[in-house]
């Protein structure tokens, strides 16, 4: 059996699954110190089934902590940039595109040095070892352990980011270093990006994800756990502490995956209400389709696969203002069980006129009898249009498609979306971001420049299936599960040779025991 | 003359995208560049043709290579001032100013940077008013202006100065160092003087351009449909809305050409469309009829955002528009025509202007 658990900013949701059977669920306000809310949670799914505890074969983590820190700016550490790449790219410098407060909270540190690639491996300068021992040693001057390293395409060749990894650890024994090749794609600024946000979040990472640890220590639980990644697959808690950066965005992916697999449906409309946001996705073929555009994270530009959703500012704890009539986007979030009207608050909220319609009936209604019946029709009404908005500006056609309700302030959702071919709210909806924890997959990808002059296409498609492939398995995947579910070529326009750039991503089932 | 402030960049980063007709790469990377340069060194003075003098020289700025290896190696910086000296010391006389050499991507904001760095004004104009695949593709070259002597550096320091026939042997050359550059080089070519550009280059395209991405940021402000401002700002007709379906990439004497499908949505249900690109959008055809071809710009745009999409984007399962309109007048000159007509990109169709083909 599984447990799938997600860390959203509001809420900790855990589900225990056996096979694609939901055993049982809870739902737990977010704690500051993640392991209680945690411990609460797995408390919570364990106690309800009365299962053993051996019984348990993994366990699934999907959280926002980290997209949190670097939107908040909170929790992250200085952090050091080398980037090796000298003649080139002196003109946009590392963090060139950030915010200035966010760069000023890591410390806005950054070296170039010699050494980068050309497309076809060759070296845009010599590695230049004293020069990166001299770096390093400023680097240990200010007493910055958080270091980046970035190579013009390093992706093509590792070896001078390794290097000076290398050189780097030497000079600074305790130094944590993030490699942008071990992260991110081709285009030198997005993955260097990440690798940036990812060194100034290990901090972080370790401490939450050895709270996580804790937490399943506690409750005597044996298994492995994984945290979830963007792209709705897994990697291991040892290889999150790493990558924190990897987990960005993956609360979406897992709440639009776990709505596919609670509704059995592949082509739908998501509708997934929260607290303070709701957020709209769209699946196709049960996977959520993937944002054609760069994304922005905290502000900064970064080329991560991205499930493609757009957001509103109403949840089950947005505040009602009258005089004009206006929901959200200010929210109670957490606090909605203690500040709404019905549970003896005094905010009024979406979900205390929800109660006062009289289609749900939660904790007091008689707090909200006083409500009245055409403030009660304004806000619905008001809920139904955003909702409405929101729906048709993710569709593709004017096509009626389903419509899949989920998360904790689904019963805001009373009437059918215009344009809905049918309303689904699926058993366990308000915790179908757990289940998609519970039932992620892990993938492998790779992404390199071929040069068509030394091998034929077929070869080269052949060789970046098998990478993706090899990294998939290495990455947890039963090898007989790999598919290749993606594989996308750019042709170098402008380029003799016949370079050509190729992406394969390939998913495979998460091997047991 | 004006000034240009970084505020301006970023729309004219945009116009120019649409301009580009899918060509040129990204232009966030000179976005960046121009902004930084313009922070450093102060605004960039953008002069009218008619503010200088007729014997001044102008010498415009531009990259060549591959756009998706201009996202890894960035400039230096150095690479294109480097080029524009040395071509200015090679011709025995300083340049007064640059320009773009086409509209779109990047090389519309290039020159920015370069003004910018050397303290020189730039020209309001440019020799395409959109962006082509090769060199010679020019309303400079309709007009006899040779493209070389150009000059091409890299940011290892390397210059090479070319002389050629004419412009034709120049996108030869080029293409082959471009090469040993590490398919990314910085030019400055195709000087000329004041009198010449006066009637041979399309003037006022930076504010054009400017034009039509403040109009694109204004409508997403206003929650209007970003797709229908940039169709009335260039006067173009929509030719589709749809989900791109599929794309067939292909290498073809050097040149990255492909074939993109699309399945119709909302008013376009039920039909389908082609697009053909080599590094640019070139023909357009729907059901089958063509709808659109060079040297008539042809530009697909996000459906939500009107974010111009660049051809190495596109993307199966994507939503766009595609939007057509007119090519410069010039474009359409026998001259123009025998330059950059449909058949010389190997479409066995006559063309038609874009605003005939819909005016029925």
């Amino acid at each position: 059996m599984r447990i799938g658990i997600d860390v959203g900013g509001t809420n900790t949701d855990a589900v225990l699954m056996d096979g694609t059977t939901v055993v049982s669920s809870t739902k737990t306000p977010t704690t500051p110190n993640v392991t209680d809310g945690i411990t609460t949670a797995l408390r919570g799914v364990i106690d309800e089934s009365g299962i053993d505890v051996s019984a348990i074969d993994g366990v699934m983590i999907g959280t926002t902590h980290f997209t949190n820190a670097v939107v908040e700016r909170k929790h992250l550490t200085e952090t050091a940039c080398i980037r090796l790449g000298l003649p080139a790219t002196v003109c946009l410098p590392p963090m060139v595109d950030w915010p200035d407060e966010l760069r000023d909270v890591i410390g806005g540190h950054y070296y170039l040095a010699h050494g980068g690639h050309e497309f076809d491996g060759r070296e845009i300068s010599a590695f230049d070892e004293n020069e990166i021992r001299g770096i390093a040693q400023q680097i240990a001057d200010k007493g910055i352990k958080a270091v980046a390293i970035s190579s013009v395409f390093s992706p093509v060749n590792t070896v001078f980011e390794e290097q000076a990894a290398a050189i780097v650890q030497d000079v600074i024994p305790d130094a944590s270093l993030t490699l942008s090749s071990s992260i991110g794609r081709i285009g030198l600024l997005e993955r260097e990006n990440a690798a940036i946000m990812n060194a100034c979040l290990r901090e972080l990472a370790i401490r939450t994800i050895e709270g996580f640890k804790s937490a399943l220590e506690t409750m005597n639980i044996d298994a492995p756990f994984y945290m979830s990644q963007n792209d709705g697959t897994l990697m291991n808690a040892d290889f999150a502490k790493e990558y924190p950066v990897l987990t960005f965005a993956s609360g979406p992916t897992n709440s639009m995956r776990g709505a596919a697999f609670l509704s059995g449906l592949k082509d739908a409309i998501v509708v997934d209400v929260g607290g303070t946001t709701t957020d709209i996705g769209v699946l196709q073929h049960g996977f959520p389709r993937v944002a054609a555009l760069a994304v922005d994270i905290g502000g900064v530009r970064t080329n991560f696969r991205m499930p493609d959703t757009y957001s509103i500012g109403l949840g089950g704890g947005s505040i009602i203002s009258t005089d004009p009539l206006q929901v959200g986007p200010q929210s109670v979030g957490y606090e909605l069980t203690t500040k709404g009207r019905i549970f003896g608050g005094d905010v009024l909220t979406t979900t205390d006129i929800i109660v006062a319609s009289g289609k749900e009936d939660i904790a007091d209604q008689s707090k909200v009898a006083d409500v009245a019946a055409d403030l009660i029709a304004g806000v619905e009404d008001a809920i139904e249009e955003m909702v409405n908005i929101a729906v048709d500006r993710m569709k593709t056609s004017a096509t009626p498609v389903p419509v899949i309700v989920v998360g904790g302030g689904s019963i805001l959702i009373q009437r059918d979306v215009a344009g809905s071919s049918e309303m689904v709210k699926p058993d366990h909806y308000p915790v179908a971001n757990a289940i998609g924890a519970a039932i992620a997959q892990v993938g492998g990808e790779c992404d390199r420049i071929f040069s068509l002059a030394e091998m034929n296409r077929d070869e080269a498609l052949e060789q970046a299936k098998a990478e993706a492939s090899e990294k998939a398995v290495a990455a947890g995947a039963d090898a007989s599960s790999v598919e290749i579910v993606e594989v996308e070529e750019v042709p170098l326009a402008y380029l003799p040779g016949n370079a050509t750039r190729i992406m394969v991503k390939a998913v495979g089932n998460l091997k047991e025991g | 003359m004006r000034l240009l402030h970084e505020q301006n960049i970023e729309d004219i980063a945009l116009g120019a995208a649409v301009l580009g007709t899918g060509g040129g790469g990204d232009p966030y990377i000179g976005k960046v560049m121009a902004r930084e340069a313009i922070r450093q060194y102060g605004p960039v003075e953008l002069w009218t043709l008619d503010e200088f003098d007729d014997d001044d020289l102008i010498v415009p700025s531009a990259g060549i290579g591959a756009p998706a290896v201009l996202t890894e190696k960035l400039p230096s910086g150095d690479d294109m001032i480097h080029a524009f000296k040395a071509l200015g010391k090679y011709m025995g006389k300083p340049p007064r100013a640059t320009m773009s050499i086409e509209a779109g991507g990047l090389n519309s904001i290039m020159p920015i940077y370069v003004a910018a760095r050397l303290q020189i004004p730039m020209l309001d104009s440019d020799g395409m008013g959109r962006a082509f695949p090769e060199i010679q593709l020019t309303i400079f070259t309709t007009y006899g202006i040779s493209a070389t002597p150009l000059a091409m550096a890299d940011e290892r320091g390397n210059t090479v100065i070319m002389e050629t026939i004419d412009n034709y042997w120049t996108e030869r050359f080029a293409r082959s160092v471009v090469g040993d550059m590490g398919a990314m080089g910085m030019m400055a070519l195709y000087g000329a003087t004041i009198a010449q550009l006066k009637e041979a280059s399309l003037p006022g395209t930076i504010t054009y351009a400017e034009d039509i991405g403040r109009t694109v940021r204004l409508a997403r402000i206003n929650e209007e449909s970003p797709v229908d401002a940039v169709r009335e700002a260039v006067g173009g007709f929509l030719i589709f809305t749809g989900k791109i379906t599929d794309v067939d990439r292909r290498i073809e004497g050097g040149w990255n050409l492909g074939d993109c499908k699309m399945e119709g949505v909302d008013d376009f249900a039920g039909r389908n469309l082609l697009l053909n690109f080599q590094n640019e959008h070139l023909a357009v055809r729907v059901d089958g009829e063509f709808a659109a071809t060079v040297p008539d710009l042809i530009t697909v745009l996000d459906i939500d955002t009107g974010e111009p999409i660049t051809t190495e984007a596109l993307r199966y399962g994507m939503r766009v528009a595609v939007i057509a309109f007119p090519c410069h007048e010039k474009w359409r000159t026998p001259a123009g025509l025998e330059l950059a007509n449909p058949r010389y990109f190997g479409y066995d169709v006559d063309y038609i202007p874009v605003e005939e083909r819909y005016r029925s």
